[in-house]
């Protein structure tokens, strides 16, 4: 990406000078706690917090796609309880982080505590961010200090009450957070230790996969177990072999978080954009961290969940994946390699919740494309073609085809999802 | 007054096969290239998807992919004495319109040309001597040869994933591929697509007559595949429905499933939709080219300045921006002068129906694909000894049905009524165990003094710029060399077994209604000599050396194959000429 790389350059002079003006004007005042003690010129560092912040996927709430201002906040962040609007954290002194001292970034980050003692809502996720080490946030910070300021005042509570008022974040804070920074387990080796760290701090799998509770937060006792959001089910991703990657390999994982696709699925909706902006652009050795971490989670226990009892609604299904789906994923359920997504043995078909289902088979999806995977093949949506019995008809069979068992999906679950849809797209 | 852009390394004019092509080689080049698009962006989930491709009246028959008339047509005749008519409704070849042009609704044939039909002139002048041609033939060598051209048709080859059998592996004939073909480096990316009853029997009767028969050289997938750029194709499901169609199971190889999701992620390619390039700018010494101009939807009017120039829109669109921009000499018939517009040719087609009993043969005619096929080539270009028959040329024939899809697979025998339960029954009772190879035949069409375009003097498009002009008819060497092969054709079909055989044999003059191919060539030929060519063997243009011309266009006659694999190879050989000779020394690549 030769582009990107000039501009970001560009924007490393631009913003150096700013800072380095700035810490003139500060008299040099290396301890000052309104100015940063960073060194603008540690190469090391700043590119090691480059490293970090795809990691941590900043951008993803702290730049509007497209705007081509990084990292200058004002991208909407839809949370069960309202939106959320993704901060300025580019270097500007008055509506960015650029007056910030480093300890006030460290508690932000690490604590969720902004200015003046503002409590931060856990769309920041913090709660993971606190297992970040000192060392790695000071260099998110000497990096972010480097990009272009852009002056964008962005106001981020845009909650209806009663969750705006902020202060209820003491007792969330009381109930979810434990402060503290990741311990790695002597007992395991580095590289589990380096994918642990990944996954539970700055990567933040568990906001996304993790069950919540009524009040968003994890509940810890399924870490990793599938949680619904956005209109999509985040699926297991723990090792079990029913539900979570248990059939995947460790070479699998690095697959798909590099490029989006391994063997036996593509990615598409939220991951999508993870894999795009984070993940593809992180290297082998902590893709394979975390795969290796991932495969330790033995996930959920008990019975493989009961079979649809609906044999009509199968019996229907099956004739409309011979007619509408085979072509693609086979008569076998086996999709094509990077391709086509396997339904045979996929985790997502089993999933306890259907949604990502439902939403695909309606909407159509588009598969990532990266550098490693450029193809990014897309299903056409089937919303016009296929009515609430059939779709619901068509992804039963698929879910107690080939191996898999789980419960038939209801045509009022389609119904539901169709109005969703309808209003999303208002 | 024309808005200028920034200027830009390269403008493309066309974003189909060669535009591509061309694109992705010189933006590896590091090079900054715009792509201009007359028509929209194009993509199988949302233009042509699996859920509604298969549709035979809108695409087949209602023209959904192609250029509308509407927008701009070609005004049509067959004699120079006659009054040119403007065609409202597309009917012997389909102009392609959009990102992807003709690579998305082709069907995929991907053949190389006998190394002879690159010396075509001097081989016949050799063999037959200069009489034995008509005296207004044209035709002439393209000043390339299949051995300059062989390492690209194998670029093009690996990036569609041709499915095939070699049949002349660096010299050694192989038994099941073509032995007639020029050597090959190396064999198919793919193994030959399976092939359904009525192509397996046509092999069986061919073999059995002495023949040698073949798998048609196929863009269809016969298995999952990876390209050299890691764009990766699907298996064909036989679906039957290619030509005209889109393939929403990334099963055909098209611009969108070779290049494009590679390209599209440069930081150094962009490109324009729906935008028109209505000239190619030359400066005042007309030997440079400054850029283009296009309109877009909303009649704004832009410049686009480049250092390079490509054009690569459909051969009658290339003929007719080099006319309107008054590049090149525009060519006259009368004097035998100028380059722009001669040589124009197409292709000579032909059919053999076979009706089978039906309680003997089921040939289940709906399992097919675009380019599925069995074929021979005893009769192609000079494989056969002409001394005797009168003619030159010749062409493939084979079963090379694409689908029994339900609107147009009505073939009855003859006597039946045209319409009425006994229509219906006859559809009925012949529908499974009928043979239409569609263009079984397929013949070259050569060059002549009066077979040509030019500017229509009278009538205009919505610029006001005039329509092109064909003048287009058979010649008595294409229809004799038709007579004999769909001879030949209907004995094999015979063979198969068929209680009866209907020629459908070329005759009488080019009809502009009766779907022929879309094989439109010529018209801004390569060659050797800038009196009768246009492009030099690198595509470049003699008169103005920054400005190369891609396609079919710079046939100076066709040859009895589908042109997109020479196309393509074409467009490979180029580039690589740009990228190893041009950029380091802009300036004509040969002297003349």
């Amino acid at each position: 990406m030769p582009k990107g790389f000039a501009c970001r350059n560009t924007a490393v002079a631009v913003a150096s000078l700013v800072v380095a003006s700035s810490l003139i004007a500060a008299g040099r005042a290396q301890t000052n706690q309104y100015g940063t003690s960073l060194d603008p010129q540690n190469f090391t560092q700043i590119e090691q917090g480059r490293y970090l912040a795809v990691a941590g996927d900043c951008a993803s709430c702290h730049t509007v796609p497209g705007s081509g201002q990084p990292f200058a906040g004002g991208r909407p962040i839809e949370t069960p309880f309202g939106v959320v609007v993704g901060a300025n954290i580019t270097p500007d002194r008055e509506t960015g982080i650029g007056a910030w001292s480093d300890e006030l970034f460290l508690s932000a980050l690490r604590e969720g505590k902004g200015h003046g003692g503002l409590l931060l809502y856990p769309a920041m996720p913090y709660p993971y961010y606190t297992k970040v080490t000192e060392r790695d946030a000071l260099a998110i910070r000497a990096y972010l200090n480097t990009v272009t300021p852009v002056h964008n005042a962005v106001v981020s509570n845009k909650l209806p009450f009663p969750f705006d008022v902020r202060e209820e974040m003491t007792v969330w804070n009381s109930l979810y957070f434990k402060s503290g920074e990741f311990e790695p387990d002597p007992k395991k080796s580095a590289e589990w230790n380096r994918g642990a760290y990944i996954v539970e701090g700055l990567g933040h799998c568990g906001a996304c996969h993790t069950p919540k509770s009524t009040l968003g937060g994890d509940d810890n006792t399924h870490a990793l177990q599938g949680y619904a959001l956005q209109g999509w089910f985040a699926p297991n991703i723990t090792n079990d072999s029913e539900r979570g990657l248990g059939g995947w390999s460790i070479a699998d994982i690095v697959s798909y978080l590099k490029t989006g696709h391994n063997p036996a699925t593509a990615s598409t909706g939220i991951m999508a954009e993870e894999i795009t902006l984070s993940s593809s652009q992180m290297t082998d050795a902590d893709l394979t961290a975390i795969a290796t971490y991932l495969k330790s989670l033995p996930g959920q226990t008990g019975a493989a969940p009961a079979p649809a009892s609906a044999p009509e609604a199968v019996a229907a299904g099956g004739a409309i994946y011979a007619d509408e789906c085979s072509a693609c994923h086979g008569p076998d359920g086996k999709g094509v390699p990077y391709l086509f997504p396997s339904l045979a043995g996929s985790p997502n078909v089993r999933s306890a919740d259907p949604a990502s289902l439902v939403r695909v088979l309606l909407e159509g999806a588009r598969s990532v494309a990266t550098t490693g995977e450029p193809t990014g093949p897309g299903m056409p949506s089937f919303a016009w073609k296929l009515n609430d019995d059939q779709a619901a008809a068509v992804l039963t069979y698929i879910r107690n085809s080939w191996g898999s068992s789980a419960p038939a999906v209801d045509p009022h679950q389609v119904s539901q999802a169709r109005a969703s849809m309808a209003r999303m797209g208002q | 007054m024309a808005r200028k852009l920034p200027k830009k390394d390269v403008a493309i004019i066309g974003l189909g096969w060669t535009g591509s092509i061309v694109a992705n080689e010189l933006t590896d080049e590091g090079l900054d290239v715009v792509a201009i698009e007359r028509g929209p962006w194009r993509d199988a989930p949302t233009d042509y998807p699996t859920t509604f491709d298969q549709d035979e009246l809108r695409y087949r028959i209602r023209h959904e992919l192609f250029l509308r008339p509407a927008q701009l047509t070609f005004t049509f005749r067959n004699k120079m004495s006659e009054q040119a008519l403007p065609i409202r409704s597309w009917g012997a070849f389909m102009p392609m319109n959009g990102v992807g042009g003709g690579g998305v609704h082709w069907n995929a044939e991907t053949f190389r040309f006998l190394p002879s039909d690159f010396v075509v002139k001097t081989h016949l002048t050799q063999k037959y001597g200069a009489n034995f041609l008509p005296a207004d033939m044209t035709i002439q060598d393209f000043g390339v040869t299949y051995d300059d051209l062989e390492p690209h048709y194998d670029q093009f080859e690996y990036l569609c994933g041709t499915s095939g059998a070699a049949g002349n592996l660096k010299g050694q004939i192989l038994e099941g591929g073509n032995p007639f073909e020029g050597p090959r480096s190396r064999p198919y990316p793919n193994p030959p697509q399976a092939q359904p009853f009525s192509h397996t029997l046509f092999a069986k009767a061919a073999r059995e007559l002495g023949y040698k028969p073949f798998p048609q050289p196929s863009g269809n997938m016969s298995q999952a595949y990876v390209n050299p750029l890691g764009v990766r194709l699907g298996p064909c499901t036989y679906c039957g429905f290619c030509e005209w169609f889109g393939c929403g199971n990334y099963s055909k190889a098209s611009p969108q499933t070779t290049i494009l999701p590679v390209l599209v992620r440069k930081s150094n390619f962009s490109y324009r939709t729906e935008c028109e390039v209505t000239r190619i700018n030359v400066d005042g010494s007309g030997k440079r080219a400054t850029g283009v101009t296009f309109v877009d939807t909303s009649g704004e009017e832009w410049e686009q300045p480049a250092d390079l120039v490509i054009l690569a829109a459909f051969t009658v669109f290339n003929v007719q921006l080099l006319l309107m921009s008054g590049i090149g000499k525009p060519y006259d018939p009368v004097a035998n002068q100028g380059v722009i517009g001669r040589n124009f040719t197409h292709q000579t087609i032909s059919d053999a129906i076979g009706f089978f009993d039906k309680e003997k043969f089921n040939f289940n005619p709906f399992i097919a694909s675009g380019s599925i096929g069995m074929i021979i080539d005893e009769f192609n270009g000079d494989n056969f000894d002409h001394g005797p028959l009168g003619f030159v040329g010749g062409g493939y024939m084979g079963q090379v049905q694409t689908g029994g899809r339900p609107i147009q697979t009505t073939h009855v025998p003859p006597g039946t009524p045209r319409w009425g339960a006994k229509w219906k029954s006859a559809v009925r009772d012949n529908y499974l165990s009928t043979v239409t190879p569609g263009t079984g035949v397929h013949g070259s069409f050569y060059s002549y003094r009066d077979v040509y375009l030019d500017l229509d003097p009278l009538y205009r498009d919505r610029f006001g710029r005039p329509l092109m002009r064909m003048t287009i008819d058979f010649h008595d060497n294409e229809l004799k060399q038709n007579a004999y092969l769909t001879d030949k054709f209907a004995e094999i079909i015979k063979a198969m077994g068929a209680n009866q055989v209907v020629k459908q044999t070329r005759t009488g003059h080019y009809d502009v209604t009766d779907y022929q191919t879309t094989h439109l060539c010529g018209g801004a030929i390569m060659g050797t000599d800038p009196t009768t060519s246009a492009l030099n063997r690198y595509l470049q243009m003699w008169d103005v050396p920054n400005l190369f011309v891609m396609g079919a266009s710079a046939f100076p006659q066709n040859a009895g194959y589908n042109p997109t694999g020479t196309v393509g190879a074409l467009a490979y050989w180029s580039a690589e000429a740009i990228r190893t000779q041009y950029l380091k020394n802009p300036g004509p690549l040969v002297h003349a």
